[in-house]
């Protein structure tokens, strides 16, 4: 293959990658616009075998491929959907530490010829690529619920980043000054522990905003490597990827009402909550699930607020069953979409959809917020603080500001809950000591099967 | 490459990358991510090129990490991409699903 077909195969997988992207935009588009982009990476990888011709280690680097392929299909295939947003967060992560390998490669071969701009690329992508690398991680364990979701902050924590940060940068203008292992294995070492430290002080809720930051990080390293490398594809689809992550990081923050850089260092100023334990003593209203159909029966409009809980229970099922049953006793049924729901933007959707909850029952939060003043009775399912009204009474609480379902408007609340504990972002809920709240606390789908037979036998 | 084509092409990625998804509904905003994710995983290309010109065994070696998660980073993330999207395919009212 001649240098110039190599370049143009490059050139189309990169209008491949901007049609998918494109694609991904739109609802009608998006699985056509995945396909192109997988098409286009495809073509691509192939493009490198017949340029690159004999390619030397062939066989370790087919096994290699070989891995690869065995470990992320399967992963990726088999992955529970509640689960899907710690895998994302993970093929992040090992997509930055391949560039920051890549790069730790690169500058081993950067002999006394290499221009300064090109050492200065390839620390930056060693930097980012390990920032990406293990940030990630520790988004994958927050969102496996390994760790604590809580922000993780401990006294003299923004001076410790402060000073790592300081200190990745001093090592890398030593880097670049001398070449040398030793120097860049610290410079890895301090990135790796740098995207740690970033990562831990951000709450349960805003990790989805941090993994969509670290996307965009790795894109960049991805278009850097692309720099070194000299090619035009991989700086095509870095640069792609860290501009539109950029922008999506930023809709997202916005789709929660947050700041983005209240959400990256809201932690440092925020203080460590104090531990309500005479929360525990207050009294709240539980009831049976014979007082919740009763409830449903007499109701005229039912909005059902489905939250991580539910996808958890795996009660997507149930709840449609009982919202079929109600629609047939000619109560008006809607769901109560928040765009945070589940542990990421769109992520209810998908699970309802999984359900087969049709779609025009699905309202999204605009829509819906302005009717819980006609509502009977709001069922909560599993959330939390998607419904918390702190978020707009509480000025100082992690979520403050954060749009939420209003369904403290509606006659009636009914939360299914497993325990008093509070929700991901670690809050307490004052909605639950409300007295037109009702509690049915038990596990999402065995409450649900309940409420449906008692339902059917009225 | 010179540096100036390398910055036009620089810049012009960025504006192309900020348009495409300047409008896109939060329940997008998953799935355009995952799918934004499998793309950065092209690195692939980047590991494969060190590899080939990897001349000790510790480059080698760290060449074929790099593949090995590269892989995963780009086939993982377009499968997972997939199987979100196919939930959303349109359903007829009345289907018999």
């Amino acid at each position: 293959m001649s240098t110039n077909l190599y370049s143009l195969v490059g050139l189309a997988a990169g209008v491949a990658f901007i049609l998918a992207l494109k694609g991904l935009s739109h609802p009608k588009t998006a699985r056509r616009g995945n396909l192109i982009g997988a098409a286009g990476a495809t073509v691509a990888t192939l493009s490198v075998f017949l340029y690159v011709n004999p390619i030397h280690h062939l066989l370790p680097v087919l096994g290699a491929l070989a891995i690869g392929l065995i470990v992320g299909v399967p992963a990726a295939r088999k992955v529970e959907m509640t689960q899907m947003p710690q895998l994302v967060a993970l093929f992040n992560g090992v997509g930055g530490g391949a560039a920051a390998l890549v790069a730790i490669v690169e500058y081993l071969h950067l002999g006394a010829e290499a221009t300064t701009a090109e050492v200065i690329f390839t620390v930056f992508t060693v930097i980012v690529g390990c920032v990406s690398f293990s940030g990630s991680i520790i988004t994958f364990l927050k969102l496996q619920e390994l760790m604590t979701t809580r922000p993780v902050v401990f006294p003299g924590g923004r001076f410790v980043i402060a000073g790592t940060l300081v200190a990745v940068l001093g090592v890398a203008v030593w880097v670049v000054g001398a070449l040398g292992t030793t120097p860049l294995l610290i410079l890895a070492a301090l990135s790796l522990l740098f995207g740690v430290l970033f990562v831990l002080p951000v709450g349960g809720a805003d990790v989805p905003i941090v993994i969509s930051l670290l996307n965009a990080f790795t894109g960049l390293t991805v278009a850097a490597s692309g720099y070194v490398l000299s090619s035009t594809l991989l700086i095509i689809a870095g640069t792609l990827v860290g501009a539109s992550g950029t922008i999506l990081t930023r809709l997202m923050a916005e789709a929660m009402g947050r700041s983005l850089f209240g959400t990256l260092f809201g932690a440092f100023t925020a203080k460590p909550q104090t531990a309500s334990g005479s929360a525990e003593e207050r009294p709240v209203r539980s009831g049976s699930a014979d007082d919740v159909a009763i409830l449903l029966n007499y109701a005229r409009r039912v909005v059902i607020v489905p939250g991580f809980g539910l996808a958890v229970a795996q009660a997507q099922h149930t709840v449609r069953e009982l919202a079929d049953l109600m629609i047939s006793k000619g109560i008006d049924v809607a769901y109560g979409i928040h765009p945070v729901a589940g542990r990421m933007p769109g992520h209810m959707n998908v699970l309802l959809a999984e359900a087969n909850v049709p779609y025009d029952q699905l309202a999204e939060m605009d829509e819906v917020n302005p009717t819980f003043g006609q509502t009977d009775v709001a069922i909560v399912i599993g959330a939390n603080d998607v419904v918390n009204p702190a978020a707009q009474t509480t000025p100082g609480c992690p979520i403050y500001g954060m749009p939420i379902l209003e369904v403290n408007h509606s006659a009636n609340i009914i939360f299914l809950k497993r325990s008093m504990r509070p929700g991901f972002a670690g809050i307490e809920n004052e909605l639950l000591y409300d007295p037109k709240t009702m509690l049915l606390f038990g596990d999402a789908k065995a409450s649900l099967t309940k409420v449906v037979s008692a339902l059917k036998a009225l | 490459m010179d540096a100036i084509a390398i910055i036009s092409i620089f810049v012009l990625a960025v504006f192309v990358g900020f348009e495409v998804v300047s409008k896109v509904s939060s329940t997008l905003h998953t799935p355009l991510m995952s799918g934004a994710n499998a793309i950065h995983g092209v690195i692939l290309v980047g590991a494969i090129i060190v590899a080939d010109h990897s001349r000790t065994n510790l480059e080698l070696g760290l060449s074929l990490v790099a593949i090995i998660l590269a892989t995963i980073n780009m086939v993982g993330g377009f499968v997972v991409t997939d199987r979100m999207l196919e939930m959303f395919k349109p359903k007829k009212s009345g289907g018999d699903e």
